[in-house]
């Protein structure tokens, strides 16, 4: 073993930075459908501006773009720290950057062109699709061959994680997106009716189980304990919910589809395991937080470490708020209303954002040789404008899904529905605007963010970074 | 097994992680696809004509998805609102189904025959014209752009080869029921069939 050799911190700069332009991409258009869903006239009669066109460009590029960014990002940066060595194969670790990027750019001109599957988070088409594949077995490739190499016998635990996201989502890619094309942009999915429903929230769901969760808790696992500087609060708890979430995500799907025509023994099923994934989700929570004990203190003064906690509240807060949802009960009211909306932001921006936005700013110093970013103020800043943002988000939306629910299934004495659907919709008006407002002030944390990192990567030239031995 | 084990083994690990989320998806897909429930069409439903198809895929593309849904839950409130609820059996020919996760629009799984064609056209191109507090975008390009008849014949053979049952001749006409015909024309054609096979009204 050559331990002269140097951390391969290219790759992870790269996806750092696109994180951060990604993110601010992806919220950018969030805040125009956010003002479309207000302002009708902003659709201004173009196709390519048009809500229902953007509104998948606006879930694609938070996701995949910003998301998936910070995931290459940190899981490139996390293998080889744990590993110690280098990561694997330099060009195909290349490719993995430029092959992702170039997907995102694909689909920002495909989707506002109507270029579309019409499935949820799988819209895009098939060429794509088969890039995508490749992009992700590449992926696989750097990331399973730089722990084959490790220096040290045992795996971290940010490293199941992050290997059960890759995994995982290679599987759900491929059989929700299996197709038979009719032209380079238009092709028809081979499952039909319910059975495509299945096979959509099969994937749909475990896109936020394994995307948006193992992934981030992947993250978690590195970030929270070394910004702490505490080891992780608990192995065996570690071990025990590692397993039972990628177990039980799986078979939580159908609860996207209660009360339709999916079988009862589906929908049933779906309920059952969503309740039961409050206990793994939990777990990890409580790891995390308790990671802080004996350092409470550094909440004071320490920024980064309030949005990793934050963090991890709200993603307490939307593992409890999901069982929730998910009792078929509950679900008949909260489904086809703004409170999936409001579930769903509370865990992109509370806790898929928030975690993200501490780990770039506790990584973004270490890539470029500099004790801490630019300004510690400024990152203070950005976490109060990122909570009351958010705060205002999902509060609107709760208000407003649970009154729309409640209208919706209002009688008269004689038996007639009480309130005519336009009703409904008007009496939303004021929540879609106080919506608007938290994601703008949310947006507004971006940019203060871009300006620190554009001032912490300009100030310093990075340098390459010796690997470690293992202690 | 000792966890200690696992850790130290990068393959036995992989193995291990495709056991635990192969289970789920499994017992809950596989069963399904074998299911006449899911897969058998109800009385009355047939592969869409060519026309109605184009209007479907149009109804893809722009995303109405996003905000209809077309899945009549079977709640009184619903059925009150929207007709009889959605079975199955009305979906087997839909790629993509369009069951909807939001309901910013009404949903429209029986909206055939409730408004005239000339309320969906109008009503497509300006909404604000006929429903003033309605939030939804006009969509008028569809009004000028036109059906390709050559890229129809091509769907149809591919719907066919994935089992929707056409018949030789279906295909055949497929081109020239499309020809001449503006996307507004196919969607309001699908449209105007939605849930028709079931009376909505009782």
């Amino acid at each position: 073993m050559d331990t002269t050799a140097t951390y391969n911190d290219t790759v992870v700069r790269q996806f750092t930075i696109m994180t951060v332009v990604w993110g601010i991409v992806g919220m950018l258009v969030g805040v125009l459908i956010a003002a479309q869903l207000m302002w009708p006239q902003l659709n201004f009669d173009l196709p390519f501006l048009t809500y229902s066109r953007l509104r998948p460009l606006h879930t694609n590029a938070v996701i995949f773009a910003f998301g998936g960014s910070a995931l290459f990002a940190t899981s490139y940066y996390v293998v080889q720290r744990t590993c110690h060595v280098r990561l694997a194969f330099n060009k195909l670790a290349a490719f993995t950057f430029w092959g992702w990027q170039a997907i995102i750019v694909l689909a920002a001109v495909t989707l506002p062109l109507g270029i579309t599957q019409g499935k949820e988070y799988a819209e895009l088409e098939w060429p794509i699709d088969l890039l995508i594949a490749v992009v992700w077995v590449a992926y696989a490739v750097v990331f399973f061959s730089t722990i084959g190499m490790r220096r040290i016998k045992h795996i971290y635990v940010a490293n199941w994680f992050y290997g059960a996201f890759i995994i995982t989502v290679a599987v759900l890619h491929i059989f929700n997106n299996l197709a038979v094309p009719v032209s380079l942009t238009k092709s028809y999915t081979i499952y039909t009716g319910v059975v495509d429903g299945m096979m959509q929230w099969w994937y749909g769901h475990n896109a936020v189980g394994f995307f948006l969760t193992a992934g981030f808790l992947g993250m978690m696992y590195y970030f929270v304990p070394k910004q702490a500087g505490r080891p992780v609060y608990s192995y065996r708890l570690s071990v025990v919910h590692f397993w039972s979430l990628i177990a039980v995500y799986m078979w939580a799907g159908p609860h996207h589809l209660h009360y339709t025509s999916l079988p009862d023994w589906a929908q049933t099923l779906g309920m059952v395991f969503s309740i039961v994934l409050l206990a793994p989700s939990w777990g990890g929570m409580i790891n995390g937080i308790m990671t802080l004990s004996g350092a409470w203190h550094k909440l004071r003064s320490d920024p980064i470490l309030k949005f990793m906690i934050v963090a991890l509240s709200f993603y307490g807060m939307s593992t409890f708020e999901g069982p929730m949802m998910s009792i078929k009960t509950v679900n008949a009211l909260s489904h086809y209303t703004e409170w999936t909306i409001g579930h769903v932001h509370s865990g992109a921006l509370g806790w898929v954002a928030m975690m993200t936005i501490g780990s770039v700013y506790s990584l973004l110093p270490r890539l470029y040789n500099r004790d801490s970013m630019h300004s510690i103020k400024l990152i203070d800043a950005h976490f109060w404008t990122s909570t009351i943002g958010v705060v205002l988000y999902a509060v609107s939306m709760w208000v407003a899904g649970i009154g729309e629910g409640l209208m919706s299934r209002a009688v008269n004495a004689d038996g007639t529905l009480t309130y005519a659907f336009i009703e409904i919709l008007a009496s939303k008006y004021p929540y879609y605007g106080m919506r608007l407002v938290g994601g703008l002030v949310f947006f507004s944390g971006m940019i203060i963010m871009a300006y620190n990192v554009w001032r912490t990567v300009s100030e310093k030239k990075p340098v390459p970074v010796a690997v470690m031995d293992p202690a | 097994m000792r966890h200690e084990t696992i850790e130290k083994s990068i393959n036995l690990m992989m193995v291990l992680i495709v056991l635990a989320i192969s289970i789920g998806g499994f017992v809950e897909l596989i069963p399904l696809m074998l299911s006449s429930d899911a897969t058998e069409p109800d009385e009355g439903i047939a592969p869409y004509s060519a026309l109605r198809l184009a209007g479907r895929d149009v109804y893809v593309r722009e995303g109405c998805y996003n905000c209809h849904s077309q899945m009549i839950r079977p709640f009184r409130s619903e059925t009150e609102r929207y007709g009889p609820y959605t079975t199955a059996g009305e979906t087997v020919y839909d790629r993509p189904f369009q069951f909807g996760s939001k309901r910013t629009g009404p949903d429209l799984a029986r909206v055939g025959g409730r408004y005239s064609d000339d309320w969906q056209r109008l009503h497509l191109i300006d909404p604000r014209a006929l429903v003033p507090e309605s939030n939804m975008p006009g969509y008028p390009w569809l009004a000028q752009n036109m059906v390709d008849p050559d890229l129809i014949t091509i769907k149809l053979r591919t719907l066919k080869m994935l089992g929707d049952p056409y018949t030789d001749e279906q295909i055949a006409a497929a081109s020239s029921e499309v020809e001449g015909k503006t996307e507004m024309d196919a969607v309001i054609a699908y449209l105007q069939e939605l849930g028709t096979n079931r009376s909505a009204r009782r």
